[in-house]
């Protein structure tokens, strides 16, 4: 995994709360085997819509989503994590994540930084009275900093830690694989395994 | 030893425990199927890592599986099938793969298999594996990266979650079930509202219901935010589990199910929230909206956006009534839906299709109404044919399907037209979710029988 520190990047406002995972990358594009390609997928409903933000050019480069609360909520697809990265986005910011999403994004790379939602909607206005306007994400300090806002952040301390080394979770625990051999040995012999019956 | 049921699993099942980092929990389980395992196994491959216990993970195929004969037709689903099948015979994964007596959607065929047990950390990449919470188990939904993780490691770094009793006290009406439970309990909590917790589920009414009952309640716990759901084993568990497949036996049987037993919180555990339901007071309950907390009991009436006093809420019930074609004061009775889907991992069981049947016997589904019963597994099939079930549904004008995870999310040729309506006895209601613009109501299954019938949605208490 890449090393993050800060970003900066476009701001795109999506004025919505309580988006799903079945929005953010349909069923449909899950049957790929493979771990790119999904960025035609990235909220393909909604971007039938002339309307919606992705299809107004002044948002096109944007790499920094700002969604309203509850962002990810529903099935545990990391498609949506892939589809995310794969258009382009870095960050995510919302006042309320769906707690698998949000572990799923730490395990890739994408940041979710959650703020309070008065900021998100101070970005909001920002991003719309100047699309195309810049937000900057420090990691480091925790801080998100646009044209005259800067608010604070929340990332657990362990995930932060992890973005800014690029280090990967199995590389970890598999340094630690002799207290798993250890706690294996001390396991109640009526589990059940998958072999046999 | 702390507390609650949840905080008991946990600790023990950790591994390794450091100041300022996750616990690394053991995983007792690991459930594969078709569509989040695929990228697993190549990071596996391209890292040259192996796969630390193929004796502790099991492989069905689920989501893409046509419900008729025949083989898969769309081709990208069946290379994905393919691919599920490919990687489980290099890594020495046991499959059931379509067409054996054993295939079904994974969280039907683990407990059925009584794999599932008290106390067992259980994996998957699928948010609905909650359902195991049922026994006891602490089961929760993970991504694809987690996936590779307990592949190789057999282990997860987990951040310990909060505690939340939901405890639903009394005895529930003649015609309210497990499903009501659930929906009541979203509508409250919100699609938010446990976000970070474990739910236990107490209280007389929960101790009351049948282990496939306790299934289709836990099972939607991801749906109020929450990873997992969990009911603490009893009885009613014990009797379930003893004699399966993979339940332990003899003096193993004796002594899991003194451990078993010990597996309740305890009477002076602290929660970090608690809410509570008076059984009595719950009804049949349909969603209304598109997300599974918008949802009102059958009596009602589609809600007023400007009923809502978050701005959010008013925003999200504003897109949703659009979406799902609804005028706020419409009673929800009077709404007419194309489709009937009876199936899933919420409710997809024996049990759920014989409260179906028996709704639906002798009588005929309404002229224009499509209803499609599709068993969560090809046992709970072959168990309902044997029944008569089958033929019960067939003369009633409904169709008899194959096993697989279906019409709930559309990965297969079981989908919603743009603009048809269904009454679903799934988990959600998203936009697009059973099909690209097709609008979803959750209910029961008694609701989702009463309603084929009639043609609007309806109880049993109307027919």
């Amino acid at each position: 995994m890449d090393q993050f520190t800060t970003h900066t990047g476009a701001g795109v406002p999506l004025r919505r709360s309580n988006v799903d995972t079945d929005q953010i990358i349909p069923a449909e594009y899950l049957k790929r085997v493979s771990r790119s390609g999904f960025e035609d997928g990235l909220f393909a409903a909604w971007r039938k819509d002339e309307a919606f933000v992705l299809n107004n050019p002044l948002y096109a480069d944007g790499s920094v989503l700002v969604a309203g609360p509850d962002f990810g909520t529903g099935s545990s697809r990391e498609h949506a994590v892939w589809a995310l990265m794969n258009y382009g986005f870095r960050v995510v910011i919302a006042s309320r994540f769906a707690d698998i999403f949000r572990g799923n994004s730490g395990k890739q790379g994408l940041l979710t930084a959650q703020a309070s939602q008065s900021d998100v909607e101070l970005i909001w206005g920002l991003l719309e009275s100047e699309p195309g306007a810049e937000v900057t994400v420090d990691l480091r300090s925790k801080t998100i900093t646009a044209k005259g806002i800067l608010a604070p952040f929340e990332l657990d301390d362990y995930t932060r830690w992890r973005l800014l080394e690029g280090l990967d979770d199995i590389s970890l625990t598999l340094s630690h694989a002799a207290d798993v051999t250890s706690f294996e040995a001390k396991r109640a012999g009526y589990k059940p395994t998958t072999i046999g019956a | 030893m702390a507390g609650t049921l949840a905080e008991k699993v946990w600790d023990a099942h950790v591994v390794r425990r450091a100041q300022g980092e996750p616990d690394l929990l053991y995983i007792d389980l690991h459930l594969l199927h078709e569509v989040t395992s695929p990228q697993a196994f190549d990071g596996l491959r391209l890292a040259g890592r192996s796969l630390r216990r193929p004796d502790l993970t099991l492989a069905t195929e689920d989501h893409n599986v046509p419900t008729t004969p025949g083989p898969i037709t769309d081709p990208v689903s069946k290379t994905q099938v393919e691919t599920l099948r490919r990687n489980c015979a290099e890594f020495g994964v046991r499959l059931f793969p379509m067409g054996d007596v054993d295939q079904g959607i994974v969280h039907v065929v683990s407990p059925q298999l009584g794999l599932t047990q008290p106390g067992m950390t259980i994996v998957c990449g699928d948010s609905h594996t909650s359902t195991h919470g049922a026994f006891g188990a602490l089961a929760f939904g993970i991504g694809t990266s987690e996936v590779e993780h307990v592949l190789a490691t057999q282990s997860l770094s987990l951040t310990p979650f909060k505690t939340l009793a939901v405890t639903v006290d009394g005895e529930l009406s003649d015609g309210v079930t497990a499903k009501d439970i659930v929906l009541a309990v979203i509508a409250r909590v919100g699609t938010a509202g446990g976000q970070g917790y474990v739910i236990e589920f107490r209280g007389a009414a929960i101790r009351a219901l049948s282990m496939e009952a306790r299934m289709t309640v836990c099972n939607m716990s991801i749906e109020a935010g929450a990873r997992a759901g969990m009911i603490a084993p009893d009885q009613t568990t014990f009797d379930y589990l003893q004699g399966r497949p993979h339940a332990p036996t003899g003096a193993d049987w004796d002594e899991a199910v003194a451990l078993w037993s010990t597996l309740r919180s305890e009477d002076d555990a602290v929660f970090d929230d608690e809410i509570h339901f008076d059984a009595a007071e719950l009804a049949p309950f349909v969603t209304w909206g598109t997300n599974p907390g918008q949802g009102l009991p059958l009596s009602a009436s589609v809600p007023d956006p400007a009923s809502f006093e978050d701005d959010s809420d008013r925003a999200s019930a504003t897109r949703a009534l659009e979406y799902m074609g609804l005028v706020a004061g419409t009673p929800l009775r009077q709404i007419r839906v194309d489709t009937v889907f009876v199936g899933s991992c919420t409710n997809g069981r024996i049990e759920d299709l014989r409260a179906a049947a028996a709704v639906i016997q002798g009588h005929h589904v309404a002229e224009g109404v499509r209803m499609l019963v599709v068993p969560g597994s090809a046992k709970v099939r072959l168990e309902a044919e044997a029944e008569g079930l089958d033929k019960v549904f067939s003369d009633a004008g409904a169709e008899w399907r194959l096993a697989g995870c279906s019409m709930c999310l559309g990965m297969n040729p079981d989908q919603l037209a743009p603009g048809e309506r269904s009454a679903s006895t799934s988990n959600r209601n998203f936009e697009g979710r059973q099909g690209k613009g097709g609008r979803t109501h959750l209910v029961s299954p008694l609701v989702a029988a009463a309603t084929a019938l009639r043609g609007t949605l309806s109880s049993p208490a109307d027919l």
